[in-house]
C-alpha cells in the first residue's frame, strides 16, 4: 500500500493557537469537575492564565520570525501546509487580540458590580421574569462556560486573522461566531433584549456565512485552489471568466464586511452590542473588529491584489458610506451602548479607508496604519465599555443617556476616563485616536484617495461634535435627582479602565514603539 | 460533459423514486387515524408536557440527538482512518488520538452535568 505523507507542521509557529486551544479545553474539562462553589474562581483564573501564558508564547515565536528578503517589508512564513501565515500582521494581530481579551477576561470576572454575582444569567433556560429565575439568583447559580466559550471564541478569531486558505478562514469564521452567538444571549439584566440580541446575531451570522461559503466556492471555481497565493497566480494570469472571479469576490466580501460591521452589513451591530452583556460587547467589539479587518485585508491584498482596479471602487463607496452613516446614527443615539455601537460601524469606515489605501512604499502602509488604528481603537472601546459597567441604578447598568448628564460632578475620574476615551475616538490630539486616524488618512493620501480623506476628515468633525457633546454633558450640566447610582468599582475594573486610559494617552503623547511595531510587521507573507 | 452523464442518470433514478413513493402511498395506504399520528412529533409516542404559559421543557430527546451526533462524527473520522491505518503514519495515530480525547471531553461534560439523566 502507498504510503500517505504525514503533514508538516511547524510547532514552534502555531505554539500560541495549541495553547489557548489546550487552555480551553481543560475549560470544559474544570467545567464539569470542579465543583460549584469554587468554580468561577477556578475558571477565570485559568481563563486569564491561559491568554497571559498565549501572549508570551505570541511574543516567543514573533522573536523567531525572519525579515524575508524582497522588495517590501515582510517577516514570518506559511506554515501548516498553507493554511496559516505566521507573518508579522498576524503576530501584530495575536498579540493585540490577546492583550484586548485579557482586559475583557477581567470584566469577564468582575462580581463586585451584581452583588457579588457576575454579568452573566444564573441559568440561562429560565424564561425571563419566572420563579426558576428568581431561584437560580437565590441559590447564587453562575454560568461559568462563559470562560471557556470566550477563549474558543479568541481562538477562531487569532486563526481568522492568520489563515490564508480560504477553507481554513471558514472554520475560523464559524469557530469565532458560535461561541459569540451564545454569549450575546447570557446577560443577567434585561434578558429578553439579551436573547433578542442572540438570536438576531445568530441568523444574520449564519447568513453572512452563507455568502462567505458560496463566495469560497466561485473563486475555487476561478482559480481551482483555496490558497490564497494559488487564487492571487489565477487572478495575475487568467484573463477568462472574469465575472465567476468578481461574483466570488463580492460574495467574499459579504461575509468579511459583516463582520467587521460596514454599511451596508451593519445593521446587526446597534441590537447585538445593546442586548449583549457589557463585557462581550466590550470583547466582541475590540476582538471581532481586529480580526475581521485583517482578514479582509489579507483576503484583498494577497488574493485579489492584482484584480484591485475591479473590487477598489466599491471599497471606497463601502468605505465613505460606513464613515457616513456611522457618524450620521451615533448622533441620533439616546442609548450609550447603541451609541457606541454606531461609534464602531463609523471607526470601521475610517479603518477601510486605510484598508483601500496604499499598499507598499516607504512611509505608513495600509496594514501597518490599520493595525494601529485597531490597536487605539480597541483598547478605548474596552475601556469605555467598563465605564458603562459601572453606572448603574437599582435594575442594572443605567445606559439611557440623559441619565449620564452631570456625572462628572459625581464621579470626576470615573467621566473623567470616558471622556478620555470619547476624545480618542474623535481624533483629538494627544490621544491614541488621533495618530490613528493621522495613520489611516496618510495611507489613503499616499495612495491617491484624496477625496476619501477630504470626506473622512469632515465625517470626523462631525463625530467630534457628537463626542464633545456627550463630554460637555457629563461635565457641565447639573446631575439630575434621580440620576444612576455609581458601582464602587470592583479591582478588575478599576484596572480595566485605568490600563485602558493610561494606554490611550500613552499611545497619543509617544506612539513611537507601538507604531514602530505595526511598521515592522511588514507585509502580509503568501 | 460525458463524465458526468452517471450523476445524472442517478440523480433522475433518485428524483423518480422519490416522487413514485411519495404519490403511491395516499393511493395503497390504509387511512387509520388515531391521537398519536395528529400529535406533535417527538423521537416517541408520548411527546413531554409543554407547562401552560410557556416554561422551562425538558430537552432530553434533544440531548440525546445532539449525542448521537457527537459519536456520528467520530465514526465519519474514524471509518476512513480504520481502512487506511497501515499506509498512515504515527502522526495520524496521534491526530486521531487527539481527536478522541476532544470527544470524550465534550461526553464528559455532558456527562457531569447531568445531560444524560432521563429524569
Amino acid at each position: 500500500m502507498n504510503e500517505i505523507p504525514a503533514p508538516v507542521l511547524e510547532w514552534d509557529l502555531i505554539a500560541p493557537l495549541m495553547v489557548l486551544g489546550a487552555v480551553a479545553v481543560v475549560g470544559v474539562l474544570l467545567e464539569a469537575f470542579v465543583p460549584r462553589g469554587p468554580r468561577f474562581v477556578v475558571q477565570a483564573s485559568v481563563a486569564i492564565g491561559g491568554v497571559v501564558a498565549a501572549l508570551g508564547t505570541t511574543i516567543w515565536t514573533a522573536t523567531r520570525t525572519d525579515v524575508l528578503d524582497g522588495d517590501v517589508l515582510a517577516r514570518g512564513q506559511v506554515a501548516a501546509e498553507g493554511a496559516l501565515s505566521v507573518d508579522g500582521p498576524s503576530l501584530f494581530t495575536w498579540g493585540l487580540l490577546l492583550v484586548l481579551a485579557l482586559l475583557s477576561m477581567l470584566l469577564f470576572a468582575e462580581r463586585r458590580l451584581g452583588g457579588g454575582l457576575s454579568a452573566f444569567t444564573g441559568r440561562a433556560a429560565d424564561a425571563p421574569g419566572s420563579s426558576g429565575e428568581a431561584e437560580a439568583t437565590r441559590h447564587r447559580l453562575e454560568h461559568t462556560e462563559v470562560f471557556p466559550l470566550a477563549l474558543f471564541a479568541l481562538l477562531g478569531m487569532m486563526l481568522f486573522a492568520a489563515s490564508t486558505d480560504l477553507l481554513m478562514m471558514f472554520v475560523a469564521l464559524e469557530v469565532l461566531s458560535l461561541p459569540l452567538y451564545v454569549l450575546c444571549g447570557l446577560a443577567r439584566r434585561r434578558r429578553l433584549l439579551s436573547q433578542e440580541a442572540a438570536l438576531k446575531y445568530f441568523l444574520l451570522g449564519a447568513f453572512s456565512s452563507a455568502f462567505f461559503l458560496y463566495g469560497v466556492a466561485l473563486v475555487y471555481g476561478y482559480a481551482g485552489g483555496f490558497g490564497l497565493a494559488e487564487v492571487a497566480d489565477a487572478v495575475a494570469s487568467r484573463t477568462q471568466e472574469r465575472p465567476l472571479l468578481l461574483a466570488g469576490v463580492a460574495l467574499l466580501a459579504v461575509g468579511l464586511l459583516f463582520k467587521v460591521g460596514a454599511v451596508p452589513f451593519h445593521s446587526w451591530t446597534p441590537d447585538v452590542y445593546q442586548g449583549a452583556p457589557t463585557p462581550v460587547t466590550a470583547f466582541m467589539a475590540a476582538g471581532t473588529k481586529a480580526a475581521a479587518v485583517v482578514a479582509l485585508a489579507r483576503v484583498l491584498l494577497v488574493a485579489f491584489g492584482g484584480a484591485e482596479w475591479d473590487w477598489q471602487p466599491a471599497f471606497w463607496a463601502v468605505a465613505a458610506l460606513t464613515m457616513l452613516v456611522g457618524a450620521v446614527g451615533s448622533i441620533a443615539q439616546g442609548d450609550v451602548k447603541r451609541m457606541l455601537a454606531y461609534s464602531s460601524i463609523a471607526h470601521a469606515g475610517f479603518i477601510l479607508v486605510g484598508v483601500v489605501g496604499a499598499t507598499g512604499g516607504d512611509g505608513i502602509t495600509s496594514v501597518s496604519s490599520a493595525l494601529f488604528y485597531l490597536t487605539a481603537y480597541g483598547v478605548a472601546t474596552i475601556g469605555a465599555f467598563a465605564v458603562v459597567m459601572l453606572v448603574r441604578d437599582a435594575s442594572g447598568e443605567s445606559t439611557d443617556l440623559d441619565t449620564w448628564t452631570g456625572l462628572g460632578r459625581r464621579a470626576p475620574w470615573l467621566a473623567g476616563a470616558f471622556a478620555l476615551f470619547m476624545l480618542s475616538f474623535a481624533g483629538i490630539p494627544l490621544t491614541a485616536g488621533f495618530i490613528g486616524k493621522w495613520g489611516v488618512f496618510s495611507a489613503a493620501w499616499a495612495g491617491g484617495l484624496w477625496p476619501l480623506v477630504v470626506l473622512g476628515v469632515l465625517v470626523s468633525a462631525v463625530a467630534a461634535f457628537f463626542y464633545v457633546r456627550v463630554v460637555l454633558t457629563m461635565f457641565f450640566d447639573e446631575p439630575r435627582p434621580d440620576g444612576p447610582l455609581l458601582a464602587v468599582p470592583g479591582a478588575m475594573t478599576t484596572v480595566v479602565v485605568t490600563v485602558a486610559a493610561v494606554a490611550t494617552v500613552a499611545l497619543g503623547v509617544m506612539p513611537g514603539p507601538v507604531l514602530d511595531l505595526a511598521q515592522q510587521a511588514g507585509a502580509f507573507v503568501r | 460533459m460525458g463524465e458526468y452523464a452517471p450523476i445524472l442518470v442517478l440523480g433522475a433514478i433518485a428524483a423518480g423514486f422519490a416522487i413514485f413513493s411519495v404519490a403511491i402511498a395516499p393511493l395503497t395506504g390504509p387511512r387509520r387515524y388515531n391521537r398519536a399520528k395528529l400529535d406533535r412529533y417527538e423521537s416517541g409516542i408520548q411527546p413531554t408536557p409543554v407547562p401552560e404559559g410557556g416554561g422551562r421543557i425538558p430537552v432530553k430527546y434533544f440531548f440525546t440527538a445532539m449525542m448521537f451526533i457527537v459519536f456520528d462524527i467520530e465514526i465519519v473520522f474514524l471509518y476512513p482512518f480504520a481502512v487506511a491505518f497501515d499506509a498512515l503514519s504515527w502522526f495520524a495515530v496521534l491526530a486521531v488520538l487527539l481527536f478522541l480525547v476532544n470527544i470524550t471531553v465534550a461526553y464528559a461534560y455532558e456527562w457531569r452535568r447531568g445531560g444524560m439523566a432521563w429524569d
